[in-house]
């Protein structure tokens, strides 16, 4: 997993309400045994007509926003299917971050496994961020994810909060496996202590 | 004494092989279902950090999302991307051990329907499967949730997943739930309380009498839709219910151990003096028909009501949701919900894919003809529901009504197989998600219960089920 410090980038609103994963990444290509390749679906259902080509009204079809690495969204981002291609598709589009009020807890893991930061902030600066990105793009934002401080070059500053143990993971880009792996004698031990438990009918 | 503890803490407790300060509890998974379309990048990467899958034995798989419903196509799949993802499952379980329920075995089906069926799924367990609808299995008291392909991957090399403690809420249905209603339209119309996030967070247990005489098939509809408000996962306590549903069934202990499982499942209810996080209460004998209009579950009202108009809405941004979900679903603002009429209606998938959703439904068309201007499809929810169902001649009753009667899968609940709605085609569904284009691009899908669909399918628009001529 790529390690996640320090990202200056282009922020792109999508100011939607319960953007579910079916939209992130709409099941039609969700067939491949790969983790690449979804990128270029990410949102399939508003960027595309039925006939592949572009809508420009979609915002990430507009010269601006096209290269954006932050995207700002409306609140419980990411509901719905637990399909991790989501956070792969947002992540191989380019994204390294989502701003938004909050967001739906099995994207929250998909996302940290990815090296996706999510930030929470209050809805009123989410707007604020939203239309800065709106009326004066490009507008870029610098994350740093070790002092926590979200800061724009015309003196916007706030600090975020993020997990302690995420953001350790995100900063040194840790495997969640390797990780448990270390943990082996006392995934034994539980195992041992519940034998009788985990024993099956036929 | 011990301190009480709720249901999710004694199943939570009983499964935590570590927990450090400041870092996500380490959980011992008891129960992994793993499905063709969430998993073949989990073994890839395992195969790439030559790792092994630790417990084959408390693994198993199926197939279910990509199948073709026709009982020719689903053994000569044309679509090539789908037909390799159902052969790379395979080679995995083959590989590594893993049981799998295939195609032709009588154990095939949705993953969410075969795991109690099959007396997998039972009280006090952890249950994960990388799908969300793996709440479904918290009808058992068992902890149940849904993971992303990464933790499939984890699951499959150390039997852990890390999370963190979830809060806890219970959800007190009183009273029974009136003749023409089901536990479908109880769940929708607690998420469109509670909102799509209301849940987020929380682990939800459903308590009350409205609750307890519920059937099985019933608790696993209530505790499936759990994720649409957004909760981790949903729980009923194990009662006689719960053990006279399991007893017999293949993989439920037998003999000795089903007297001491049945003595230790009696223990898992919440404790008297145990505190919630949060408690909400329904009054469950009110309850009506409820149907979506919306673009998410939350979007709804009774059969009697009306779909929403713009000004009712709060503030600025659930106007604006508003206003794009009738564009999108093609309504006018503050029609009579009545007045939507049909092209399409589909009875299946892990919600309401079950023997008694199939009774349900048939009781409702026998003797009737399906609209001429309306198309529907049945689709059990497994192998061994479609064998009982044919059994009991339901199969009959849809096809002399004029509906479809398919092989089970997932279906038109997501429309990753043949079966998907053209654009703008309207569907009543018993399924879960009405998303933007879920059941087909531009598809336009109302979550109904069975009976409610079945109702629509005749009528050729929404009607209010509680005034139904029943035959015979
Ligand atoms: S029936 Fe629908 S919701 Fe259920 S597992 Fe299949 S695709 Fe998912």
């Amino acid at each position: 997993m790529e390690p996640f410090r320090q990202h200056r980038g282009t922020v792109a609103p999508l100011l939607r309400e319960n953007i579910d994963t079916d939209q992130i990444i709409p099941k039609q290509h969700l067939k491949s045994i790969e983790r690449t390749g979804f990128g270029a679906h990410l949102f399939s259902g508003w960027r595309f007509h039925g006939d592949g080509t572009p809508r420009h009204d979609f915002v990430l079809n507009q010269e601006h926003y096209r290269s954006a690495s932050i995207l700002v969204a409306g609140k419980n981002f990411g509901c719905g299917s637990s399909r991790e291609h989501a956070a792969w598709a947002l992540s191989e589009f380019g994204f390294r971050a989502i701003i938004a009020p909050s967001y739906a807890d099995i994207f929250r893991t998909n996302a940290g496994n990815n090296g996706l930061l999510l930030i929470e902030m209050e809805e009123p600066l989410v707007r604020r961020i939203a239309e800065q990105a709106q009326t004066k793009p490009p507008y870029e934002l610098t994350i740093d994810l070790e002092a926590q401080t979200i800061t724009d070059d015309f003196g916007f500053s706030e600090t975020f909060a993020v997990e302690t143990f995420r953001r350790h993971r995100l900063l040194h880009g840790l495997d969640e496996i390797g990780m448990t792996l270390l943990r082996e004698a006392d995934i034994s031990r539980f195992e041992e202590r519940r034998r009788t438990f985990l024993q099956r009918g036929t | 004494m011990e301190k009480s503890k709720t249901l999710f803490e004694k199943v939570w407790d009983s499964h935590t092989v570590m927990q450090r300060e400041g870092e996500p509890t380490l959980l011992y998974i008891d129960l992994h279902l793993v499905h063709e379309v969430t998993s073949p990048q989990a073994f890839a990467g395992l195969r790439l950090a030559k790792r092994q899958v630790r417990r084959p034995d408390l693994t198993f798989a199926t197939i279910d999302h990509n199948i073709p419903t026709t009982s020719d196509e689903r053994f000569h799949i044309k679509d090539q991307i789908a037909a390799q993802q159902i052969a790379t499952l395979r080679r995995n379980c083959e590989s590594a051990g893993i049981p799998l329920f295939d195609v032709g075995s009588g154990r095939q089906g949705i993953v969410h329907v075969i795991g109690p069926e099959l007396g997998l799924t039972q009280p006090g367990m952890t249950v994960v499967c990388g799908d969300s609808h793996t709440s479904t299995h918290g009808a058992f008291g068992a902890l149940a949730f849904g993971i992303g392909t990464s933790e499939v991957e984890h699951v499959l090399a150390t039997q852990c997943v890390a999370q963190t403690k979830p809060r806890s809420m219970r959800l007190t249905v009183s009273g029974n739930l009136p003749e023409g209603t089901s536990s479908k339209d109880l769940v929708l119309d607690i998420i469109r309380r509670l909102g799509t996030d209301g849940g987020t967070g929380f682990v939800i247990e459903y308590a009350g009498e409205a609750i307890r005489s519920l059937t099985m098939e019933e608790r696993m509809t209530l505790c499936n839709m759990s994720i649409e408000c957004g909760a981790r996962a949903g729980m009923v306590a194990p009662d006689q219910t719960t053990f006279t549903y399991l007893h017999g069934r293949p993989y439920a202990p037998s003999g000795n151990a089903w007297t001491e499982a049945v003595n230790r499942w009696q223990q898992l209810a919440t404790d008297e003096s145990a505190q919630f996080d949060r408690e909400v209460s329904i009054d469950g004998s009110r309850l009506e028909p409820i149907v979506t209009w919306g673009t998410n579950p939350g979007m709804a009202a009774p059969i009697t009501g009306r779909v929403a108009r713009p000004d009712e809405a709060r503030d600025a941004s659930e106007r604006a949701a508003i206003l794009a979900a009738l564009e999108y679903m093609g309504l006018q603002p503050g029609m009579r919900i009545e007045d939507i009429s049909l092209d399409r209606v589909f009875i299946g998938s892990c919600t309401n894919g079950r023997l008694e959703d199939l009774r349900a439904a048939a009781k409702v068309l026998r003797g009737h003809k399906i609209h001429a201007s309306v198309t529907a499809l049945v689709v059990p929810g497994s192998e061994s529901v479609k064998h009982e169902a044919e059994r009991e001649g339901l199969d009959r009753v849809f096809i002399e009504a004029g509906a479809e009667w398919r092989e089970p899968g997932c279906s038109m609940c997501l429309g990753m197989n043949p079966d998907i709605l053209a654009p703008k085609q309207r569907c009543a569904s018993t399924s879960n998600r009405n998303f933007e284009g879920r059941q087909g691009r531009e598809g336009r899908t109302h979550l109904v219960s069975p009976a409610t669909a079945a109702a629509a399918a005749v009528a050729g628009h929404f009607v209010d089920v509680r005034g139904w001529h029943y035959k015979e």
